[in-house]
């Protein structure tokens, strides 16, 4: 029994009569019973997202292993998303530039745009919004593909022709995504910088040696393996959770979009709360 | 329960393809199939009967091992497949063919590679051979001209020959259709009815054939496939290939359990009104 639903029935049973103390006692139990499944499918979540995990990195080492599958998903999601990373890249580290040169225009400190924009692109701007793009894209294309599949008995027809849906399926756009962020980032990172490095020629009349020298100067290697660091677990999620949610669709069609949504949504926030836990987790073991 | 003179499949007879012993399954709180017991024999042909939600697709899932059972036995060839890991199943499902209800074809590949798919993953045969044997099964469902084509160039008609032609790729001893003919016009469901036929009367493949329509079962029941004519015919005394026409079983499901057993014979003659009213 849970604090909550005792509290309910007991506040609920004190202050009504024996009528609506029944009434209490049946949406307490229907409360508790609704915090339990909701807490019971959140853990089967974890369990099944665990599983996927576990199933597609052993898939690495044992045969059969799908080339032709990883390399197209290779593709799609690392090629074919290169030209929006490079333009959401570029636009991010041009705003930012604008907007830190504004601030640091009022204390006289131009001269550090390039550290300014460097660092924030490198360890938090850079792996997040490649992350939140990769979520926009890919996560939400293969919860729509794979519960396409699932809904037509595609995946049962692999099933009963003896292919583990876990090794066709979901591993390829694992390895991919694991491979193709991390790639996605360090180019996105360079945009960004180009961006800023555009702002600071032509608004803030800075040189090309000043906006660089105060970048590279005081980015550390911390700060690269930070940067780097991330987007190898935001691809893990975003790749999961796509996965998670496509091969989980109920409900035909309109499971399909519901589940393309879901995949959207919770790959974003997991992204962002990650960050910060990451972030967090660096700076307290002392590597930030 | 309405029973006939079959032997019940608690005699565990050594001549069963397939069986099933008490088989349960719910989903949740859901009951789908309670206390399933039945057999098919080797080259034997069944028939599920149901209306939609009546578990007849579930239970090919469970044949297949796609779904395991809360209780009971299945046994396929002899061995019980439930307590199977998904490893040993899938040697277990190398003697089987199953056609889904869409025909679940591989969107993005073509027919060829639909078709090719199971001998490409066992990776034992070149690809001439393959190739070889993709344009014989194709040939076999009359469809050899669409071997480049994809599946959304096809017809629904043409999707479930491709589907059955996937199937019968690996020569199975088991055969499992499920809804084979539903939403096609009825000379496209007379075309895949001979095709089954034609697999249960030359190959000799055990079939269990899910079907709301009891058209195409009292079809496979009352016909043969003649190579001769390359068609059907209606079982007579004598053509001798009218056998396994005439035992085709026919199992009517209800109520998450088997309201019928019987042949054809039976349940066109029976008063159940529940029964009358999937024959009419």
């Amino acid at each position: 029994m849970t604090p909550l639903p005792h509290a309910l029935t007991f506040a609920a049973g004190a202050v009504y009569s024996p009528r609506w103390r029944v009434a209490a006692l049946v949406t307490a139990r229907l409360a508790r019973r609704g915090i339990l499944s909701y807490l019971k499918r959140k853990v089967l979540a974890i369990q099944d997202g665990t599983y996927l995990l576990v199933n597609a990195t052993r898939a690495l080492f044992t045969p059969p292993r799908y080339y032709v599958d990883t390399l197209m998903q290779l593709d799609v999601i690392g090629v074919a998303s290169l030209p929006i990373v490079l333009l959401v890249g570029f636009f991010t580290g041009a705003v930012l530039a604008l907007q830190s040169y504004r601030s640091l225009e009022r204390f006289g400190e131009v001269s550090i745009l390039g550290q300014m924009v460097g660092l924030s692109v490198v360890l938090e701007l850079g792996p997040v919004l490649t992350a939140v793009v990769m979520a926009g894209r890919n996560s939400s294309g293969m919860a729509s593909e794979l519960g396409s599949m699932l809904v037509s008995e595609q995946v049962d027809a692999l099933r009963a022709m003896g292919t583990d849906p876990l090794r066709k399926l979901v591993a390829p756009r694992l390895y991919a995504t694991v491979i193709m962020l991390p790639l996605l980032t360090i180019l996105a990172d360079f945009v960004a910088l180009v961006g800023g490095y555009f702002i600071a020629l032509t608004i803030a009349h800075l040189t090309t040696s000043q906006y660089w020298s105060s970048f590279y100067q005081n980015i550390d290697y911390h700060d690269i393996t930070q940067g780097l660091v991330k987007p190898v677990i935001f691809a893990l999620v975003v790749a999961l959770v796509g996965c998670y949610f496509g091969l989980h669709t109920t409900g035909g069609t309109e499971g399909v979009g519901r589940s393309t949504t879901q995949a959207v949504v919770v790959s974003i926030v997991l992204v962002i709360v990650l960050d910060f836990l990451i972030t967090q987790f660096l700076i307290g073991i002392g590597f930030a | 329960m309405q029973q006939t003179d079959i032997p019940p499949a608690q005699e565990s007879p050594d001549q069963a393809s397939i069986e099933l012993r008490g088989v349960s399954l719910a989903f949740d709180e859901k009951r789908v199939l309670q206390d399933i017991s039945f057999y098919v024999p080797h080259g034997g042909t069944a028939v599920l009967l149901g209306v939609s939600g009546s578990g007849k697709s579930v239970l090919l899932k469970l044949i297949l091992g796609l779904l395991k059972p809360d209780s009971g036995s299945i046994l396929v060839e002899g061995a019980d497949i439930a307590p199977l890991s998904e490893a040993e199943l899938n040697l277990v499902r190398k003697r089987m063919g199953i056609v889904f209800q869409e025909g679940a074809l591989f969107d993005s590949m073509s027919v060829y590679e639909n078709v090719s798919y199971r001998l490409r993953e066992e990776g034992s045969l070149e690809e001439e051979v393959i190739e070889q044997r993709v344009r014989q099964v194709l040939g076999f469902v009359e469809l050899e001209e669409a071997i480049y084509k994809v599946p959304a160039e096809l017809s629904g008609g043409m999707r479930r020959r491709v589907a059955i032609a996937r199937a019968v790729i690996s020569q199975p001893c088991i055969m499992l259709y499920d809804s084979p003919t539903a939403g096609l016009d009825p000379v496209t469901a007379h075309t895949i009815n001979a095709l089954i036929a034609k697999m249960r009367d030359v190959q000799h493949v055990t079939s269990i054939v899910v079907t709301h329509r009891v058209q195409d079962a009292l079809m496979l029941s009352g016909f043969v496939y003649s190579t001769e004519e390359q068609g059907l015919r209606p079982v007579t005394s004598n053509n001798g290939g009218g056998h396994a026409a005439e035992q085709t079983q026919f199992l009517v499901l209800k109520d998450a359990g088997i309201y019928f057993r019987g042949y054809r014979q039976e349940i066109l003659a029976a008063r159940d009104p529940y029964l009358r009213r999937f024959v009419r």
